[in-house]
């Protein structure tokens, strides 16, 4: 290589550098963003007076986000009690059973229910599952029922995409040794290849509920956001994200400051779930 | 390597070739101009539906409205980042020191689904409601059946002004439904045959029925005779002296075809 082609060579590497580090550096500055916004009022009003208050009045003082938090697991653990056997058995069925046509159908249609945006989702809840509940379960329909519902649909994806790898992995010898035993399929299924890629199946329930913690839009249209606590199935409720998105237009000053409180805490929640979900991959790399 | 730099200072320069561009364009586009409007999402159609008539008077005169709620229709005003802010709230603390118009008033109508035969509610009764102490219909002479009620989101001006003008002291209980738009609001109520809900008097149509309050219709008559008393101010700011365009705009709607294009959306104008 003469002197000419090795400066080129330098040139595109440093730029590809910088491009690569630019998307650290946009983590970088909403984490700063955020906590400089958010952190002061945590000095200002307490930490337990935010996360352990029960009332939520930030025009007048009050900035308890308790029964968001509450409320927001909730509808994560709903809505993976909706998806994850769904999810489970679509991937189970994708890498053990289904033939090559039928993948090729049937891969693709999910990634396209991942790329449905969320406000479709939310239109659908409010047109079609909110009056059902409403009509044969009481209350107004708003619940955290039909929010799990939605929200169960909508980590179809990730969990299925996801375990479906983790399925994929298990080396094909772990399943033609329990044949050669005498296994049936199923038995092969159950007892050979699920426990196999159990990490990875969790490691797909934990991003799941990472995305079910995140999503904003379908949650406001369809979970009525009340403040309170759900104390039934059929409830009203409100989310740590639909609080910033619902108050963010109106906001100044210390309520302002309150939301992007909210969102430290939200931030908190989901870096501990992808770090768990991280850590459970790696284990399953480990072995 | 002289190729490498070559590019590269062609990179650097592009922006700049960008930005002449844009200038040239300024200058073409430099007769005609622009007011930005925006704050409180109440006023917000209104002040669309006047763009809209004021651009066949002035057509040099682009009108930009955008909304974004009361406080950030204030505090853009305050920023000086748009001509006029709206706001559906009256002003508070430093705010005062905006320019205030008031362009008209709004009644705030209490409304359910057209399936409910209620025919009339006290203050007191809609006090209990939003309370949380009444939380049946059979309480009020229907089914019995719980109540769906919906309130604004925090911060909103048509919260705050049914705060301020129906709940008193009171506060709005905490197991109340949200939205965070007259249109929400009014598709939840249109939607679930036992909600109540409150919304712009503006706003309403036939998806829902509006309550009378005390034996009075929600109407403009009833407003401006002053028998219906849920009433507030719909506000234009600015901060300062208004540019020339800001000014005409704001002449226009307080103009006889303004005012008559805000009466004939169902709201309440200062004059006629």
């Amino acid at each position: 290589m003469n002197r000419k082609t090795i400066g080129k060579e330098n040139l595109i590497r440093i730029v590809l550098i910088l491009f690569a580090l630019s998307s650290l550096l946009f983590l970088f500055t909403i984490f700063i963003f955020i906590l400089t916004e958010g952190l002061p009022l945590f000095y200002k009003a307490g930490v337990r007076n935010i996360v352990l208050g029960i009332k939520w009045a930030p025009t007048r003082g009050s900035f308890g986000i308790f029964p968001m938090i509450i409320s927001s697991f909730m509808v994560t653990f709903g809505a993976l009690i909706v998806g994850a056997p769904l999810a489970l058995a679509c991937a189970v069925y994708l890498s053990e059973y289904a033939g090559k046509k039928t993948k090729i159908v049937l891969k693709p249609s999910l990634e396209l229910l991942a790329g449905i945006p969320s406000v479709v989702y939310g239109f659908l809840g409010v047109v079609y599952i909110v009056p059902l509940i409403r009509e044969y379960l009481g209350g107004s329909g708003f619940s955290i029922l039909s929010t799990s519902i939605v929200l169960g649909v909508m980590i179809l994806p990730t969990i299925t995409s996801i375990s479906f790898d983790s399925l994929m992995s298990v080396p094909a010898p772990f399943r033609e040794g329990s044949f050669a035993m005498g296994a049936t399929k199923w038995q092969t299924v159950y007892r050979i290849v699920l426990p196999a890629a159990r990490s990875g199946i969790l490691a797909s329930f934990i991003l799941g509920m990472g995305r079910a913690v995140g999503e904003t839009m379908a949650v406001i249209m369809v979970a009525g956001n009340a403040l309170k606590i759900p104390a039934s199935l059929t409830d009203p409720l409100r989310t740590l994200t639909s609080n910033i998105a619902l108050e963010l237009a109106y906001a100044t000053g210390d309520h302002r400051r309150s939301l992007f409180s909210t969102g430290v805490v939200l931030l908190v929640i989901i870096m501990s779930l992808n770090l768990l979900a991280n850590f459970w991959v790696k284990r399953r790399v480990a072995k | 390597m002289r190729i490498a730099i070559r590019s590269l200072l062609l990179l650097l320069l592009a922006p700049c070739l960008l930005a002449c561009n844009n200038q040239a364009q300024g200058a073409l586009k430099a007769r005609r101009t622009t007011v930005t409007v925006a704050g409180s999402t109440s006023v917000m159609p209104f002040s669309e539906k006047l763009a809209e008539h004021f651009r066949i008077e002035q057509p040099r005169i682009t009108v930009n409205v955008q909304g974004g709620g009361s406080s950030a229709g204030i505090q853009a005003c305050v920023n000086g980042t748009v001509d006029i802010g709206m706001s559906s709230r009256e002003l508070k603390g430093d705010e005062l020191a905006l320019g205030r118009t008031v362009i008209c008033h709004d009644g705030i109508a209490l409304v359910v689904n057209p399936a409910n035969p209620i025919k009339n509610l006290t203050l007191e009764e809609i006090r209990a409601v939003y309370s949380g102490r009444l939380k049946n219909w059979k309480a009020l002479g229907w089914i019995d059946r719980n109540i769906d009620a919906v309130t604004r989101e925090e911060g909103s001006g048509t919260r705050g002004a049914f705060e301020e003008l129906v709940m008193g002291k009171t506060g709005i209980d905490d197991s109340t439904m949200v939205q965070d738009s007259n249109g929400s609001v009014k598709e939840v109520v249109a939607t679930d045959p036992y909600a109540i809900g409150y919304i712009s008097l503006g706003v309403v149509d036939s998806k829902v029925k509006a309550v009378p309050v005390e034996n009075v219709e929600p109407t403009a008559a009833n407003i401006k005779a002053g028998k219906y008393r849920i009433v507030r101010p719909f506000l234009y700011l600015t901060n300062g002296e208004p540019s020339e365009a800001a000014r005409l705009f704001m002449a226009y709607v307080l103009s006889k075809d303004g005012q008559q294009i805000l009466k004939k959306e169902g709201l309440i104008p200062v004059h006629e």
